[in-house]
């Protein structure tokens, strides 16, 4: 896998993001959370968006997401602009083609693994028994076979990663979008989850975004930089990852 | 999102804020309850008032007398029939005529007459009546000391309670009615009294008087002639009876102060061809052997009949009364009853109403994360607003039935109580509370959407919600 061929013209780009802006107005200031970003991701490319906090790096994750609208500009995923989706089909794309993890996990507490992990499955409206299959197959392909019945206050952060990355890939998504996936991690169990994140992306040809601060983290993943700063994209390198298997330890700050 | 797996996930997070959630549908079913309860009374008595004055007889009996009769009941649209003297009089031929019009079950000839008994040599004078034997189903003689008449022709009596005190020389002040009518019968039941009467009878055999008072009237030999033809002359006759019961409930309250105290059998009293007081008054015209009623009573089918039973009387030239009317008055009164029942029972409920919202408008403050989390996942503004209804509608369906058992449990208590309290007075056990199945159903349906329309804010609040807003807090 070479960095170059994010660049290659003959790849279809997943994402094109033209003149993004995300404006709050809060009390009578005007706070430019995403200012003019524009930039385009190919199909199957590992991105990082780096930046500190409040540069902007989770609002552009956000409406890439389709959580979140832009104020003006568009986003285009898989051809389509979001901004001009209307709730119900921003539901539907967050449903089929974006899966997403976050720092704080974000599992439902009060259900077992296989409950949080079919329940994208149940919006979709798949059958029961194919829901359950389909559950336990994700769980097992993240290792977590013999878990499938507990909740996730009975399991560590890293086994919570990793049900979270089986609920996000289990209606197959071409787009994973992470949000500091290793916040919350020791430096050990985040490159576990790195790994995995990895793996699906070189094998399922799955676009990865992922927003985090650790700059050598995403250089020792991604195939290409983005430098958020005051909402504005500041830089775009390309990076070579370093190859998997070979992880250094103690990255965290 | 499929119905089972919005239940099942509407249930899942009703367990899961166990306590609020079981508050909240006890509040439900306590407004269900006390709809259920209201509700039920007021079916109940209406129940009640209606099978206690169908069996009364009111309801479906017609009573019939004859224009000529020019005392009785006399309303305004009457006056425009036929004039008294040229109307029909009611005979034997009249009652078999109106025994077969459609819906009629009997008609039978009213036979009252005031006379003289005699109880242990005292005599007491009363107006005695006949009944026939249908009224045996009669609520007056329910749960009567004593027996119905055993035959149709038997020499037997019914007393009303208020003569047999007097017969035992009780003399109780109007409407005091604490005695208990059992102990009053023990004394009576079996025990025989003479009743004296003037009995008519028709005298074919060259009758003295026509013959023997107008010898100089000669002119007027054709009149006497037709005069004998319907002479009698009236006997004084005894007869002894056996009183066999003593009635409690009055079985003539519709006749009013005409009603009697005395019953007879039909057949026995027929037979007895006392002089009634129509006999009088049909003194001058010429009459056949057939006796004059002075009223029938005719019985039909059901009370919805009485009206066209009633114009069809009327349209054979007789004068008619039934208490149709009273009747639709007391069914107006029970459904605006219910209607006032239903809106105190429905304020319970309002309550309840209010907790819903409270409860749900909660869960969202506490499952807004959760809310963002299912949103990020695919989750569209239409499945969070169903998750809501269906936890909503769970509970009011949940509230619905823990309160038809709990309005209907009330009710068994106070029917049991009451009926305690009406054992102790020596009354007959009543069934004043009923809940019929359209009621359960109609309150758990009821319950539900009122469940739904309370979570219509919330659920409408909780799709709205902003999933990045949601997902921000920590």
């Amino acid at each position: 896998m070479s960095v170059s061929n994010g660049a290659e013209p003959n790849v279809a780009p997943a994402i094109r993001v033209e003149e993004l802006c995300r404006h709050y107005r809060m009390g009578e200031a005007l706070i430019r959370a995403v200012d003019g970003v524009s930039l385009t991701v190919p199909a199957g490319e590992f991105v990082a968006l780096l930046g500190s906090s409040g540069s902007g790096k989770s609002s552009v994750l956000n409406l890439l997401a389709g959580l979140d609208r832009p104020t003006s500009g568009s986003v285009i995923v898989q051809e389509k602009n979001l901004a001009q989706l209307s709730r119900e089909e921003l539901a539907r794309y967050r449903l089929h083609t974006v899966g997403m993890v976050f720092q704080s996990f974000n599992l439902i507490p009060n259900m077992t693994l296989a409950e949080n992990v079919e329940l994208p499955m149940r919006f979709a409206e798949v059958d029961r028994a194919k829901r359950d299959s389909m559950a336990r197959e994700a769980l097992a392909r993240v290792g977590l076979q013999s878990r499938v019945n507990h909740r996730p206050s009975e399991l560590s952060g890293g086994e919570q990663q990793r049900a979270a990355l089986a609920r996000a890939l289990i209606n197959r998504p071409q787009l994973l979008l992470a949000d500091e996936p290793t916040g919350n991690l020791d430096s050990r169990t985040g490159t576990e989850i790195m790994n995995m994140v990895r793996e699906f992306n070189q094998q399922l040809g799955m676009t990865v975004v992922m927003v985090t601060h650790e700059r050598a983290l995403a250089e020792r993943y991604a195939q290409r930089l983005i430098f958020l700063a005051d909402g504005k994209l500041v830089g775009d390198e390309v990076n070579s990852p370093v190859a998997a298997g070979s992880v250094a330890e103690g990255e965290r700050s | 999102m499929k119905l089972p797996d919005l239940t099942e996930l509407a249930l899942r997070n009703l367990r899961e804020s166990l306590l609020r959630n079981s508050l909240t549908t006890i509040g439900i079913s306590v407004g269900v309850a006390s709809l259920v309860a209201m509700l039920s009374l007021g079916i109940g008595l209406q129940q009640l008032a209606s099978r206690r004055l169908m069996k009364s007889g009111l309801f479906d009996t017609v009573v019939v007398t004859s224009r000529r009769d020019l005392r009785n009941f006399n309303r305004d649209e009457e006056r425009n029939g036929p004039a008294p003297g040229e109307s029909r009089v009611l005979d034997e031929a009249t009652r078999t005529e109106i025994e077969h019009l459609p819906n009629v079950l009997e008609a039978y000839p009213d036979i009252r007459f005031i006379t003289e008994l005699r109880y242990d040599d005292k005599p007491h004078l009363t107006m005695i009546s006949a009944l026939p034997s249908s009224a045996k189903s009669n609520d007056a003689f329910d749960s009567m000391p004593g027996s119905f008449f055993s035959s149709d022709t038997a020499p037997e009596v019914i007393l009303q309670k208020t003569f047999a005190e007097e017969l035992l020389g009780k003399r109780l002040a109007r409407g005091v009615d604490e005695t208990n009518v059992a102990q009053i019968a023990a004394p009576l039941l079996g025990k025989e009294l003479t009743m004296r009467y003037a009995q008519r009878e028709a005298s074919t055999t060259s009758p003295p008087a026509a013959s023997s008072t107008s010898p100089q009237d000669h002119d007027s030999s054709l009149n006497e002639q037709s005069v004998a033809e319907s002479a009698y002359s009236v006997v004084s006759r005894e007869l002894k009876l056996k009183i066999v019961g003593v009635a409690d409930l009055d079985p003539e309250s519709m006749r009013g102060p005409t009603r009697a105290r005395v019953f007879l059998p039909l057949k026995l009293a027929e037979s007895l061809h006392v002089m009634q007081p129509t006999d009088l008054r049909e003194l001058s015209r010429p009459v056949s052997d057939q006796p004059v009623y002075s009223s029938i009573s005719v019985r039909v089918k059901n009370p919805g009949q009485v009206q066209p039973v009633e114009d069809a009387i009327k349209k054979m030239g007789f004068n008619t009364f039934s208490i149709l009317d009273a009747s639709r008055s007391i069914q107006q009164f029970f459904k605006v009853l219910d209607v006032f029942l239903g809106i105190f029972g429905s304020l319970a409920l309002a309550v309840a109403f209010i907790g819903i919202v409270n409860t749900l408008v909660m869960a969202i403050l506490e499952r807004r994360r959760e809310i963002g989390i299912m949103k990020a996942i695919g989750a569209s503004d239409g499945d969070v607003r169903k998750l809501f209804f269906a936890e909503a509608g769970a509970m009011g369906i949940l509230g619905g039935v823990v309160g038809v058992a709990l309005g209907w449990a009330i009710g068994q208590i106070i029917n049991l109580g009451t009926n305690v309290y009406l054992k102790s007075q020596s009354f007959p056990p009543e069934h004043f509370w009923a809940v019929p199945w359209w009621l359960v159903g109609f309150a758990i349906l009821f319950s539900f959407l009122v469940s739904l329309a309370a979570g219509l804010y919330p659920a409408g609040r909780a799709a709205r919600l902003d999933p990045v807003q949601a997902l921000r807090y920590e």
